[in-house]
């Protein structure tokens, strides 16, 4: 089948690569452009390990097709860190024993950035309703949203999204 | 959050505890934080090919014949896999410890014998490519009988899961069909107590779900050897269970893992390892294999169903003083670690609880499901929801408060358990305090001053004259159904075996090392007959009956002696408290 070209920023550098038409974002990002950053837990669109920020808001990329991001800008939790410098989420992710296995981390993160960005001081509810997508089958959803909770505490929503 | 009860036990705990009680960072999270930890699938390989596999859409079904020809010229398709391909097409996990017979086949070759067994793998360029062609590989199947219930799998006639063990049932040592534990005589118990109570408890199966899948890439390395980044929970096991089904040398595989994405147990059966190493051993290209949710939840291993009897035998007071519990294992059609999981089971009857009359029958059954594995604590959890059920329902009858009821029963220390081994360093009655406490679940200043430390021993440390019976040689169970044969006499640890046991070569046709079977008994003195005015036989070296010790407060340590403390902790070394 004839590959079609998309060109978007990944993570602030301009990336590109052809894909099929009916290709999803999630194996463009992970086997053609190497960013291993989103996972691959059902592929349904259930589970919520392959979320990324397309200009902003959070995405499945795993149900989000890859030539309609043609020209946007696409976040992952690769892409989080400046530099050696964690991210208030990652820190507060890091102090609050938030992660187990580490498999759910890096959409958890995504998901949580885009709360914050939009929402700087959430509620408990609404962080819960943030990472409502997201499953965490290590059960560890408490630590998870102390860790948001106390990232907008410190303004992580503030600082930088 | 954590909190430390320090008064509780206060005499044998040290301080000088440098890691509990306190938080300490994982090694692995800033990589979990920053998304840089590499799970097996975040590798990338030039020319990766994918592996789907083709399965069985029956339960039960002979395979008249396998037509592959349309798929090996399907575009994209670079080999199709049958079980002739597999170099050594029959496994069992625990072969490794020469613990039960082949009986899984990687590819089924005669027979299927769960929906979605593995039939056929097609290894091509994409997956899209891989999953076109799976449409056009023709199995045909003649359709047999099927059994999906433990009890019915173990009753005459009915239909062979697995050819390995005809009766449906897993065969210990080969020549016992379930697992048996005989303490005292329940029968007369149940004779003398008060109140009989029997319940029925059914678990069902579960799947682990973990979000990452099971899945393997294997890619040829330049020296001949093999790269594997594998989900494996057990790294090492599934390497040498690829080993021996692929037929090379284990140093010939190099295993990359331990960075699991959820693994609770379901990725230890070595699903998907054995297969993509073929692949990439048989095309030269690496070889990628991952489950998809639907396969996940569909066909990965879950935890097994059991279902368990509870019989016990309860006096007015209170006190338990007979369980009989005969519980089934669904194992599926193969036995991967069911016949383990039975093993956990009888030795974690009958709970944590001192009962002076203790029988159970275990079986692992053999039925046309998908196979069960691990499971976070299988063979323990199922049957602690069942005995903990059973406890409130006993608490009711006696009319007793429940949480009452479990102190008045729990082990003391110095009690003798049905497995012939002295309990120490019980401390049920304090969790339950506890419990209770946190819970303000008021309970009687009875129940608040007693403790592990005290009224355990003395004649709760005597073995009894214990009755047995032939049920648990081979044979269907329900042929064996006669009187006691014997009774061993008080104070008998173990029950000599008349016969040797056997251990079938497994690998290659070759035969087993010879074992020294570990449940031998070593050659001992007949026990002295029992008396309770004596201290019980000096089989039990280690344990000091409380009945001989001086009353509480505990006599002072003996005068420094250079240890670590976590020494004085140790069950497995028979240590115990100062």
């Amino acid at each position: 089948m004839a590959k079609l070209p998309v060109q978007f920023r990944l993570n602030g550098s301009e990336r590109a690569g052809f894909v099929d038409p009916a290709g999803n974002l999630l194996d463009l990002l992970r086997r053609g452009l190497g960013d291993f950053g989103p996972k691959y837990g059902c592929g349904q669109g259930t589970c919520g390990v392959c979320t990324v920020l397309v200009d902003s808001e959070p995405q499945l990329s795993c149900l989000t097709l890859a030539i309609s991001c043609e020209g946007k800008q696409i976040e992952t939790a690769s892409g989080m860190a400046d530099g050696p410098n964690l991210h208030p989420l990652q820190q507060a992710f890091m102090d609050n024993f938030a992660a187990q296995c580490g498999f759910c981390t890096p959409g958890m993160l995504t998901a949580a950035r885009a709360l914050l960005t939009k929402n700087p001081n959430p509620t408990r509810d609404e962080v819960v309703e943030a990472i409502s997508g997201n499953i965490c089958r290590c059960t560890g959803y408490e630590p998870i949203i102390a860790a948001i909770l106390a990232a907008a505490a410190g303004g992580a929503g503030m600082r930088r999204a | 959050m954590l909190e430390m009860r320090k008064e509780i036990f206060a005499d044998e705990r040290d301080d000088n505890l440098n890691v509990v009680g306190k938080g300490v960072q994982r090694q692995d999270m800033p990589g979990h934080v920053t998304a840089r930890t590499r799970f097996f699938d975040d590798h990338a390989f030039d020319g990766l090919l994918h592996l789907k596999l083709v399965r069985s859409p029956h339960h039960h079904a002979r395979i008249r014949s396998i037509d592959v020809s349309a798929a090996e010229r399907a575009p994209g398709v670079k080999r199709v896999l049958r079980g002739a391909d597999v170099p050594v097409n029959k496994n069992t996990l625990l072969s490794l410890i020469n613990f039960g017979k082949d009986d899984e086949p990687t590819l089924a070759v005669d027979k299927v014998r769960y929906k979605g067994e593995p039939v056929v793998a097609i290894l091509a360029d994409s997956e899209a490519e891989a999953l076109a062609a799976r449409k056009l590989v023709r199995v045909e199947y003649d359709l047999l009988p099927t059994v999906f219930d433990v009890e019915e799998a173990l009753k005459p006639g009915a239909p062979v899961v697995n050819e390995t063990y005809p009766g449906n049932y897993f065969e210990y040592h080969q020549r016992f069909d379930h697992q048996k534990l005989r303490f005292g005589d329940v029968e007369a118990a149940f004779a003398r107590a008060d109140h009989v109570i029997e319940h029925r408890y059914q678990m069902s199966p579960i799947e682990h779900a973990p979000t990452e899948t099971n899945g393997t890439i294997a890619a040829p390395d330049q020296n001949g050897r093999y790269l594997v980044h594998s989900c494996a929970q057990g790294l090492f096991f599934s390497l040498d269970t690829t080993a021996k089904i692929v037929n090379v040398p284990s140093n010939q595989l190099h295993f990359v893992g331990g960075t699991v994405g959820g693994g609770f147990g379901g990725k230890v059966d070595s699903l998907t390892e054995p297969l993509t190493v073929l692949g990439a051993m048989l095309t030269g290209r690496p070889v990628r294999y991952v489950l998809d949710r639907e396969e996940e939840m569909l066909y990965g291993s879950p935890r097994g169903a059991e279902r368990i009897y509870v019989k016990d035998g309860l006096m007015r007071d209170g006190r338990i003083v007979a369980r009989y519990i005969r519980s089934y294992f669904d194992a599926g059609a193969y036995t991967r670690l069911s016949s383990y999981a039975a093993i956990k089971c009888t030795a974690h009857v009958p709970g944590p609880y001192s009962i002076p009359n203790v029988a159970s029958d275990i079986y692992v059954a053999y039925t046309n499901r998908c196979p069960s594995t691990a499971m976070r604590g299988f063979g323990v959890t199922a049957v602690d929801f069942a005995l903990e059920c059973q406890m409130d329902r006993l608490a009711e009858a006696a009319n007793m408060d429940p949480v009452e009821f479990r102190i008045l029963n729990a082990y003391r220390d110095g009690d003798m358990k049905p497995h012939r081994r002295v309990a120490k360093n019980t401390a049920l009655v304090e969790c339950v305090q506890v419990a209770a406490e946190k819970a303000n679940w008021p309970i009687s200043e009875q129940a608040r001053r007693a403790s592990s430390l005290t009224g355990g021993g003395g004649e709760r440390a005597q073995i009894p004259a214990t009755p047995l019976d032939e049920r648990g040689q081979i044979g269907r169970p329900d042929t064996r159904n006669g009187p006691a044969t014997q009774t061993l006499p008080a104070g008998t640890t173990r029950i000599p075996l008349s016969k040797q046991p056997v251990f079938e070569g497994a690998r290659d046709g070759k035969p087993a090392p010879v074992q020294v079977p570990r449940y031998e008994a070593p050659p001992r003195q007949n026990p002295p007959p029992y008396d309770p005015a004596i201290a019980p036989p000096s089989l039990q070296p280690a344990y000091q009956p409380a009945a001989s010790a001086p009353p509480l407060p505990i006599p002072p340590a003996a005068p420094a002696q250079p240890q670590h403390g976590a020494v004085r902790f140790s069950s497995v070394f028979g240590t115990r408290r100062r």
